[in-house]
């Protein structure tokens, strides 16, 4: 933590960076997003096992931009975010220092985008082995039970769209489900509606979701919906050998032609 | 009406609730799977929690669901034919076991439903609304009633409120006439109130609520509102967990050609809120947005409503997935 906290006063002293987007102990003895400005600052940063906020979602926010050359604590599931939103060319590798940190919690020297690229290509991108679990036994149900799961668990959210507002990817300043003219799903929250949203927020990040499970965490009501994202994205890989987040020039496998796509779907 | 102490048995509770459920719909707490707590329409006796901190959601949703039809349409060549809802077959509800800050939350939802034009809606479901509250014995961190004028044993807004003795038995306190009545479907078992002091949680307050209304007058263009929001992710969590926000939006939906207009929640957290048809929003940014919240509850509302429009329960902060502490930033708003 001490060299996290050198390293980012070092960046603000000499004026690398205007603002460090890390972590600070928050109420509770939870851990919360922070941005320090000041070096002065510096000390407030923490990085331990709570601090697991993707925190790649605020180098998109207007007021955080506003601030100049970000600095951001960045762990794997960071990293792999930062790799989509350079690909994506929602953020610039020159307008960004990354402050890595290691599985271990150690701080790592990312000098550019390729050194980190280098760290992505040798780490293990499995997702969560309670994920997995759930995903398994999902995996073992039949359609209709699958349905019926899902069918419960959605039928609890409020869409509030913490899901969306916590994810990196979700970015547009413009979602489509604002439009109401006409409506693209139900505005209301029903459990028809729900699942409309849910289907439409995971098909939009098939392919780009590098399965971080924030979603799933901020949702006030606990939807494991970090499931369909995840599960999208192992699909992903193994129809396309692709994982989001890996490299700063990905193409969305979805929307793109590729010649040597399967077309084994057409009879 | 004067009210009245009683001693209600923890096994008569049993019998009141099979005699309330013959009548009516009683929304009572139940511990999920996950172990949050949730209401739920008639549970099995058993299932119900009495010893619960505070459940996700509040219970808003009783005089303010979150969706309400307002009318339904067919639409013709050249004009619509419309078909109001009838208000008067929305039953009797009764609400068993909240905690004082939620029943405390009817009278601020009221100050805005009620403000000039009585909202049909909500008047007829809170009229047919009984409040059964039930006193905090213990609280968390994240609980703040006492800090803007409630109390774990406050008894605003409920029909009758229980609190719990040593003993495990109840204390009810009959309040209302519709607390009455209540009563009244089981009168034998409401015993005489023994000389007993009742369990209460020990809430320590945080804040003075008039001194951050009076802070708030000239905190308008404050730094404190961008320094303190920047984490703030623009989810409508904190709206829809909340007891007394109220905000809605309008959809009208149509299927062929008939259609309903419903209201349903919305949240002055998210960008859409209050963008206007020109492309112009007036509260472009999150800390707009957050400052609207406090200010709304905080200085908006005591200065029209003459009510407060926050009771304290914490669900936000609880709820918040970065941790913007209602509580913790009031505290520092009354210093600034």
């Amino acid at each position: 933590m001490n060299s996290l906290i050198a390293r980012a006063k070092e960046l603000l002293e000499n004026k690398s960076v205007q603002v460090i987007i890390g972590y600070e102990a928050g109420s509770n003895g939870i851990a919360r997003p922070a941005f320090i400005s000041d070096p002065k600052d510096a000390e407030k940063l923490i990085y331990d096992d709570r601090c697991i906020q993707n925190l790649a979602l605020y180098l998109t926010k207007h007021e955080v931009k506003h601030f100049g050359k970000m600095g951001i604590v960045a762990a794997l599931p960071v990293m792999r975010s930062i790799m989509m939103l350079i690909s994506e060319q929602q953020v610039f590798a020159e307008n960004i220092v990354v402050l890595g940190i290691s599985s271990d919690g150690s701080l790592l020297d990312m000098a550019d985008i390729g050194v980190m690229k280098g760290y992505i290509g040798k780490a293990d991108l499995g997702n969560p082995a309670k994920d997995e679990e759930l995903i398994a036994r999902l995996n073992k149900l039949t359609p209709a039970e699958k349905f019926e799961y899902w069918q419960n668990e959605l039928s609890k959210c409020i869409k509030c769209y913490a899901c969306r507002q916590s994810c990196p990817m979700c970015y547009c300043t413009r979602c489509s489900v604002e439009c109401n003219q006409p409506q693209w799903i139900p505005v209301q929250s029903n459990t028809h509606g729900n699942m409309e949203w849910h289907i439409l927020r995971a098909m939009h990040l098939a392919g780009r979701c590098i399965s971080c499970g924030e979603c799933g965490r901020a949702c006030p009501v606990n939807i494991p919906c970090h499931l369909l994202t995840m599960h999208l994205a192992d699909q992903v890989h193994h129809h396309f050998k692709v994982h989001a987040g890996t490299s700063d020039k990905m193409s969305s496998v979805l929307s793109t032609f590729d010649p040597s796509d399967k077309e084994s779907f057409i009879i | 009406m004067e009210t009245t102490k009683k001693l209600i048995r923890k096994k008569s509770l049993e019998k009141l609730y099979a005699a309330l459920s013959m009548s009516r719909k009683v929304y009572a707490p139940v511990v999920a799977d996950d172990n949050r707590v949730e209401y739920k329409y008639n549970p099995e006796f058993s299932a119900i929690t009495f010893d619960h901190i505070q459940s996700t959601l509040s219970v808003k949703n009783l005089v303010f669901p979150k969706v309400e039809n307002l009318i339904y349409f067919t639409n013709h060549k050249t004009e619509s034919s419309v078909t109001e809802v009838d208000v008067s077959r929305i039953p009797e509800v009764v609400l068993w076991g909240a905690h004082p800050c939620d029943a405390a939350a009817y009278d601020v939802l009221r100050s805005i439903f009620c403000w000039d034009t009585k909202d049909q809606f909500f008047s007829k479901r809170l009229e047919k609304l009984t409040v059964i509250g039930l006193a905090c014995h213990q609280s968390d961190d994240y609980c703040f009633c006492t800090s803007v004028g409630l109390a774990p044993d406050s008894a605003k807004g409920s029909d009758i409120l229980l609190s719990r003795l040593k003993s495990g038995d109840y204390q009810a306190e009959i309040l209302t006439e519709k607390g009455n009545a209540v009563a009244g479907l089981s009168p034998g078992l409401f015993e005489a109130m023994p000389d007993e002091g009742v369990l209460t949680a020990d809430v320590k307050a945080r804040f003075d609520y008039r001194e951050v209304t009076k802070k708030l007058t000239g905190a308008f263009k404050h730094p404190f509102w961008v320094a303190n929001s920047l984490r703030c992710i623009g989810c409508g969590a904190c709206a829809y967990v909340c007891p007394t926000c109220a905000c809605f939006d309008i959809q009208d939906e149509t299927r062929g050609l008939n259609g309903r207009r419903y209201r349903s929640w919305d949240s002055c957290g998210f960008g859409l809120f209050t963008l206007h048809t020109s492309g112009h929003n007036p509260r472009e940014v999150q800390s707009q947005r957050w400052r609207q919240r406090i200010m709304h509850k905080f200085s908006y509302m005591p200065d029209r409503n003459e009510s407060l429009g926050c009771v304290g329960c914490g669900r936000c902060s609880r709820g918040c997935p970065v941790d913007m502490n209602i509580a913790e930033q009031l505290t520092a708003l009354q210093t600034i």
